[in-house]
């Protein structure tokens, strides 16, 4: 087991170094200057170069790519262009609010999709599966901003029950965290209770037909039991693989949802560095989102060995 | 002890915490605030933030005219050579020192770095100097007619005045330390870019006894914390905060916006600058075909001012054509020279492109895509000019490609440009010497770089009028030229106004977004 965590976490390093070149390249080669954006609208074109210069970005892209990489080493992600502050430091102010809207909302999503999609396999065929498909294709439908939309009217703006925008963080106390984070992560939260209620669904209905299922009903369990003790628990694997990809993927797509409810995470940081082309900044995120991913991976792998006696690394 | 730590850390925390009687007015500003220093970038967003932290050794009323701010009175010497500053008594920054001659040389030293009527104003200037505390002496060279318009210029660059240690700092790097004697302090430890910025009451400020105009007279401050919202920038999040009361102001609303904003319930619309903004089409004179000046008066002639203005902002009373360049209302506001524009038609833009030998060459427009105050101006220029008898290739991209590529001095087909569209706020284009479109010294003019020399003398006997009628009939001049050679296209003015709770008033009319004199009730 540790063998395999010691060999998983070290072939990270070719893939960071992969996305660190990748990322360093298709930045230089798209258009856009930052010194340019810096300068202002008035900018001569002496000031501009004059600021090209400064950011060391008037030197052959080799140069530049030495000096980065040779800071990374070091632990130096580099310093942003617009706002004058280490990277590292730009990223831990917004960290906070894009984990505790990912963690919110795949909290909400697994609650709620988990015991949804037991209860559809369940009564196959019935309303309930059928209400339950038809929410799952709605879910995938509606786009998510259309949905904030929707709900901050009905929810914030004629019911009152929760601010329309903003974020608090979680030391200014739990309950305004929680009340500026609740509908954000409910907004969410639908895409992935329909993609995880399909995949329960769809799994815990082929693990009810095994034939341990039978046996269990013989011996006269109860039927809750046969369905969490014996069908969930063997249907686990695939509901931790799709809740895995879940995280990985709300780490970096929360991008439209922290636009909407102005919450100021990594997502809006990466969009603002993209267009800004504060390269430092996008080549810190982009390392961070690859590691988080190849994180994310290793942890559901693990959580297999949980899930399936059999499975040994 | 370990009560003693704790009741200190709770002191502690308290005295840096907002009361629950503090008023706080919540903004949300029309842009992100990135940079600090508004003398090493023209960007407007550090503009305003530093109205909030510096003074101004003059302001600018709501007439256009200059008045003292930080100076208490000055004379000039009878051949306009020496001109002799003092300052207010009770200036003072925000860490206790006193403003002094000195602080305010060294400011107008960087400032004439950085900021292009500051760079004409030095070529002026033999030298400066602060004979005592509070007086500062500028020596001229030969008399010149703009020192205290120059001085009192409220857009960017506006000559703030910083402590002399902040204000050595190179022109060519940004500031460190943002210090300055300003109504409101900034609390550098609260602002987090992207999310918000934080500005204070700054209690030992000594407002002017003069009524507030513009950027001219007493900066009252009766708020104790102006937030700045940077993270809500969703144009419909913006509508339903402002609705719901989280917010107080909203800078700059989407035109889109406007009707469900009448409709919301204690929400109002003031416009507080009446001058408000100009489109703008620039030509780039480097390649063809508008390196063809008969072929630019083509363009001039199809790019009729209405249909930009319906078409961008569409609220017939927030806009208006206008057929000076230097915008109209203010001084030097004129039809002179316009005719090739204002009193034209598509069958004269036809007809004048047709005997201006244009070959067909494809006029290469970028479109910002993300940009929406002016992203329509673009869709309607290519159709003008396809109208015309143009061959349009309209080229879609976000702003700051926008802005990078209009920096590119190569032709069209090697990522080079045609025409891009952008908008100005009056003080930027109001005179001959703010207005960066007008310049026309070549490549060393702004993006576009048209040359003309008749136009740089013109400019340059602007610069050294001193009297008003003269400067007046100058600028008039100067534009006629400008729409004969066809450096730009002005594509009408149009107003923005700001939507607001109906607990909020005493705002300022003038240019910029300032925040003194505002009331929160």
């Amino acid at each position: 087991m540790y063998t395999f965590i010691g060999r998983r976490l070290l072939s990270t390093i070719p893939v960071l170094l992969i996305v660190a070149v990748l990322v360093f390249l298709m930045l230089r080669l798209t258009p856009g200057d930052p010194a340019a954006i810096l300068a202002g609208d008035a900018a001569s074109s002496e000031q501009i170069a004059a600021i090209r210069a400064s950011l060391g970005l008037d030197r052959s892209i080799a140069v530049q790519f030495g000096i980065w990489s040779g800071n990374l080493l070091q632990g130096d992600f580099g310093r942003s262009y617009f706002y004058k502050m280490d990277v590292t430091q730009l990223i831990a102010q917004r960290i906070e609010p894009t984990l505790a809207l990912a963690t919110l909302t795949i909290l909400i999503a697994v609650l709620v999709s988990v015991p949804l999609g037991v209860i559809a396999a369940w009564r196959f065929g019935g309303w309930f599966d059928r209400a339950l498909m038809g929410f799952s294709v709605m879910g995938f439908s509606v786009p998510v901003f259309v949905l904030a939309y929707i709900l901050i009217w009905i929810v914030s703006l004629k019911l009152g029950w929760f601010p329309v925008q903003g974020y608090r963080r979680l030391a200014d106390g739990f309950w305004p965290f929680l009340h500026h984070l609740v509908l954000p992560a409910i907004t969410l939260s639908v895409i992935y209770i329909a993609l995880i209620a399909r995949v329960t669904r769809a799994s815990v209905l082929e693990a009810l037909g095994e034939d341990y299922i039978r046996t269990a009903r013989a011996k006269g369990l109860p039927e809750s039991q046969v369905l969490i003790h014996h069908a969930l628990a063997n249907a686990a694997v695939p509901i931790a693989t799709v809740i895995g990809i879940g995280i990985a993927l709300l780490i970096g797509g929360v991008v439209v949802t922290e636009s909407v409810y102005a919450i100021p995470g990594l997502g809006r940081l990466t969009v603002d560095a993209v267009l800004a082309r504060d390269f430092p900044t996008v080549q810190a995120v982009i390392l961070l989102f690859s590691f988080a991913y190849v994180l994310v991976n290793l942890l559901v792998d693990l959580s297999y060995v949980f899930f399936d006696p059999r499975i040994r690394y | 002890m370990n009560r003693k730590i704790a009741a200190a850390v709770l002191l502690a925390a308290a005295a840096g915490s907002v009361s629950a009687q503090d008023k706080v007015l919540r903004v949300v500003p029309h842009s992100n605030l990135s940079i600090l220093d508004p003398i090493w970038t023209t960007q407007y967003m550090a503009r305003n933030h530093g109205y909030m932290i510096y003074d101004t050794l003059f302001g600018t009323d709501e007439k256009s005219r200059v008045q003292p701010q930080m100076v208490d009175k000055w004379t000039v010497s009878p051949d306009n050579r020496l001109w002799t500053f003092v300052l207010r008594d009770g200036l003072e920054f925000h860490d206790g020192k006193p403003v002094t001659g000195e602080d305010v040389t060294a400011s107008i030293a960087r400032w004439g770095k950085r900021d292009a009527m500051g760079q004409k104003l030095m070529t002026f200037v033999e030298r400066m100097d602060a004979p005592d505390a509070r007086t500062f002496r500028i020596f001229l060279r030969e008399a010149c007619g703009f020192v205290l318009e120059a001085l009192g210029k409220p857009s960017s660059n506006v000559p703030f005045i910083m402590t002399k240690r902040v204000a050595d700092t190179p022109a060519d790097k940004q500031i460190e330390e943002h210090i300055g004697s300003g109504p409101y302090i900034f609390k550098r430890d609260e602002f987090k870019p992207g999310d918000k910025a934080v500005y204070v009451r700054n209690s030992k400020y000594q407002p002017r006894k003069d009524t507030p105009s513009g950027t001219a007279g007493g900066k009252h401050v009766y708020v104790d914390r102006v937030e700045l919202n940077l993270a809500l920038r969703d144009a419909q999040a913006q509508v339903n905060a402002l609705a719901k009361g989280e917010i107080d102001v909203l800078e700059r609303p989407a035109f889109e916006s406007y009707e469900q904003l009448r409709k919301a319930e204690g929400v109002v619309l003031v416009t507080k600058d009446p001058l408000g903004f100009q489109y703008m089409g620039r030509f780039n004179h480097l390649h063809p075909p508008f390196n063809n000046p008969k072929i630019r008066q083509a363009a001039l002639a199809a790019m009729q001012q209405e249909p930009f203005l319906r078409a961008q902002v569409g609220i017939k009373e927030f806009y208006k054509s206008c057929a000076s360049m230097f915008t109209c209302g203010t001084p030097y506001g004129s039809a002179k020279g316009s005719d090739i524009q204002s009193k034209s038609s598509m069958k004269k833009a036809q007809d004048l492109l047709k005997a201006s030998g244009y070959d067909g060459t494809p006029v290469v427009i970028l479109k910002p895509t993300d940009l929406a105050a002016i992203q329509k101006l673009p869709d309607v220029a290519a159709q003008l000019l396809r109208q015309a008898g143009f061959k349009v290739d309209l080229q879609a991209m976000d702003w700051n490609t926008v802005v990078s590529r209009r920096a590119k001095k190569e032709p069209p087909a090697q990522g080079g440009w045609n025409i891009f569209l952008t908008a100005w706020v009056a003080p930027d284009i109001w005179n001959p010497l703010t207005n960066a479109a007008v310049g026309a010294d070549g490549e060393k003019s702004w993006f576009g770089w048209p040359k003309d020399e008749q136009i740089e003398k013109l400019r340059d006997q602007f610069a050294r009028a001193t009297d008003d009628a003269k400067k007046k009939s100058l600028a008039e001049a100067i534009q006629a030229r400008a729409f004969e050679v066809g450096t730009h296209a002005p594509l009408g003015e149009y107003v923005n106004p700001l939507a607001t709770r109906k607990n909020i008033s005493g705002w300022v009319i003038g240019p910029g977004d300032i925040y003194w004199n505002v009331k929160k009730n």
